[in-house]
């Protein structure tokens, strides 16, 4: 039973990283109806800014916690400056192309992207630094849950509802909304199409970064390479909770982690990866418009 | 060139600059605690990026301005066909060429040395997989992202059929194929009824699947240190020197070009070549025409498998090592790259792309570490300016010459 609720817990903290990836994936997919290939890029940019921001203040000898503040900030900064470019560069111009283009972009986007960071930097892994030290009230369940788990679920918690408030009762949520569902009627009453498209990247980026620098600081490695699958297993994640919908990617994402934790624990850590395409390949051929998601109709 | 272009550059080169700042300029190491500086790489991103912005916008402008014709102009020609593919459909000029073409590849390996061959062998086997995946992605216009894995079926049968029941390279090449085609069917079954990105997702689950089994189970496979000493092809009972069979290999692989080349021009004007294309243009109303879409799409996908499992055969022959490193993502994303960039659809693109792609970073060798790096922005870049590719396909068009009405082109 120990082991159950030990495993409970691991699966709790994966899906609560794959919701924070997956919430940016299901938006940008609402919106523009397209796989953004590169999302788990930006998330490993997020992560790879922190590292280096954390690295240079560590070196002039700053205090932990304003490190820690500075690093966020800036990681969630530049995730969403390189999304938002990104978007201007390959995306923008394929927007009335054949949605086959449009994916084929963000493939070549995320190629360079990665291999910008490889060349840029290193290909090794590199060590995260554990900046945060253990919250001193979570020590009667700390054979349970860490504080970097604890920080991953509450975070997780917030920023699903902040999203959820932005997208429903905002101004700019109902603008993101109407583009969702016509993108041609809104732009006729009004509604600045381009703008909105931009600003979900810009969330969305930000989104993976926080999910980055959370990730980062949980395993305590990362390199050029973590973006891919970690936004493949996002993917699979936003399409099981049905995509477009915010609470079926998290839905989605806690009950992959739990799949991935409890077929890892009992059955067998080498297919790990292999389980998460199989729960996809099911998914999409039983219910292909998720969990939570309705089924629409393809419209000619 | 106007100030305010100037300006605009300059704005860009500045944001690039900024953008890049943390990860081209700083290098941390967390181990050492040590912290390097390389200023002068932003010098580079700051030419780069003034340059890039202004030829992004130059190039955009006038990819827009062609689009937006003034008028209907009336010619005698269907479509505006670019210099360099008339010529090619130009008999005059076509047959020639051909025949010096043919000779080169003839006397080829006798000229060049065998390390030469080796390459051009190799760069023949992606122009196979290029034309294999040409028919799923370019003529049927379904995105197939886990193509290496059919390629690693392949090279798996030969393998391990050698191994355990010393099968010939000869009677592997079908079996391959048959194998390949085989797991066809069973992806295509349960994603027939996806529609573009994701079958694209899908299949790349797939692919991924069939490379983690091949890594992890040991028994079978061998796990991540692969099988050796896979024999290389004989002819009849003459054995190769090792020299010898790579010429031999060499002129295998051209006879498997010739052939693919046949097959699928042959394939693309046929009834069910008709339904590719009318499949890709667009699904619903296909399926309006009469045409069993499921069918269509699964014949598009066991096509294109049967060549990448012979090319993978092959492939096991032409290395005689192989493990599953060889047909990771990347590798279906390089014959991807092949057939975008070569012009999806268009066989002698796919040729030409193949080429390219392989044979330009072998002769480059300084700049193989950026390879990867090119290759996604060349797909951006095509994407964005030439989506048909370098040579793009031109569609067959009827016309009727005599009795026209007055606009009587068929198209």
């Amino acid at each position: 039973m120990e082991y159950f609720i030990e495993l409970f817990f691991s699966g709790l903290t994966r899906g609560s990283i794959y919701a924070l990836i997956a919430l940016g994936y299901t938006m940008v997919y609402g919106i523009i109806q397209l796989i953004n290939f590169a999302h788990g890029e930006i998330y490993m940019i997020g992560a790879f800014t922190a590292l280096i921001v954390t690295g240079v203040l560590t070196y002039y000898g700053w205090p932990h916690l304003a490190i820690i503040l500075i690093a966020a900030v800036l990681a969630i900064f530049y995730s969403a400056a390189y999304g938002w470019t990104m978007e201007r560069i390959a995306y923008k111009p394929l927007r009335d192309a054949p949605r086959l283009s449009a994916l084929i972009s963000a493939i070549g986007a995320s190629l360079f992207l990665q291999n910008y960071v490889l060349l840029a930097q290193t290909s090794d892994f590199l060590p995260f630094p554990s900046l945060i030290s253990d919250f001193a009230f979570l020590d009667p369940v700390s054979n349970l849950f860490g504080t970097t788990d604890f920080l991953i679920y509450t975070t997780t918690g917030v920023v699903m509802a902040l999203l959820t408030f932005l997208i429903k009762f905002t101004r700019v949520g109902k603008a993101m909304r109407a583009t969702a569902q016509d993108r041609h009627m809104a732009m006729l009453v009004g509604i600045d199409v381009n703008r909105i498209i931009s600003i979900t990247f810009i969330i969305g980026s930000a989104t993976a970064a926080i999910g980055g620098v959370l990730i980062a600081s949980h395993v305590g490695q990362i390199n050029f390479f973590i973006g891919f699958i970690a936004g493949i297993k996002a993917f699979v994640a936003a399409v099981l909770g049905g995509i477009g919908s915010l609470p079926g990617a998290v839905l989605g994402s806690l009950v992959l982690g739990w799949t991935e934790a409890f077929f890892t624990g009992y059955v067998s850590s080498d297919y790990e990866d292999v389980c998460a395409f199989v729960i996809l390949v099911i998914i999409l051929i039983f219910r292909p418009s998720g969990l939570l998601g309705r089924s629409g109709v393809q419209k000619v | 060139m106007t100030l305010g272009e100037i300006k605009k550059s300059l704005l860009a080169a500045a944001w690039f600059m900024f953008l890049t700042f943390p990860i081209m300029v700083i290098k941390v190491n967390t181990i050492q605690k040590t912290v390097e500086w390389h200023w002068e790489r932003l010098l580079y991103v700051a030419v780069g990026g003034f340059v890039f912005s202004f030829l992004w916008r130059y190039f955009l402008r006038r990819k827009q301005g062609g689009r937006r014709p003034a008028a209907p102009v009336e010619t005698d020609e269907p479509e505006a066909v670019p210099a360099f593919q008339r010529l090619i459909h130009d008999r005059r000029f076509a047959m020639p060429a051909l025949v010096v073409l043919g000779l080169f590849v003839l006397v080829f390996p006798y000229l060049f040395s065998m390390y030469q061959v080796n390459i051009m062998t190799t760069a023949l086997i992606y122009v196979v997989t290029g034309l294999g995946l040409n028919v799923v992605v370019g003529v049927a216009g379904l995105l197939h992202l886990g193509y290496a894995a059919f390629y690693a079926v392949g090279a798996y049968t030969y393998a391990l059929l050698n191994l355990h029941f010393g099968v010939s390279f000869w009677l592997a090449l079908p079996i391959g194929a048959a194998l390949g085609s085989v797991f066809a069917v069973i992806l295509g079954f349960p994603v027939l009824r996806l529609r573009g990105d994701y079958l694209a997702i899908v299949t790349l689950g797939f692919g991924e699947i069939i490379r983690l089994v091949l890594e992890n189970w040991n028994d079978f496979s061998y796990g991540p240190s692969g099988i050796a000493n896979i024999p290389r092809p004989k002819f009849f009972w003459f054995d190769f020197s090792l020299e010898q069979s790579a010429v031999f290999i060499y002129f295998l692989m051209l006879a498997m070009v010739l052939l693919t080349v046949f097959v699928t021009n042959r394939l693309k004007d046929s009834r069910i070549g008709r339904a590719w294309i009318a499949l890709r243009e667009d699904e619903v109303a296909c399926q309006a025409m009469g045409i069993d879409i499921a069918r269509t799409k699964l014949s598009a996908f066991v096509m294109g498998s049967a060549w990448a499992g012979m090319a993978g055969v092959v492939f096991a022959a032409k290395t005689t090592f192989i493990n599953p490193a060889s047909f990771t993502l990347w590798e279906s994303i390089v014959i991807l790259c092949i057939v975008v960039l070569g012009g999806m659809g268009s066989i002698l693109g796919v040729i030409l792309g193949a080429l390219v792609l392989i044979l330009l970073p072998e002769y480059l060798r300084a700049f193989s570490e950026y390879r990867m790096l090119i290759f996604g922005v060349v797909l951006v870049v095509m994407m964005v300016f030439r989506p048909g590719g370098i040579l793009s396909e031109v569609r067959r068009t009827y016309l009727f010459k005599e009795g026209l009405s007055k606009d009587g082109s068929l198209s």
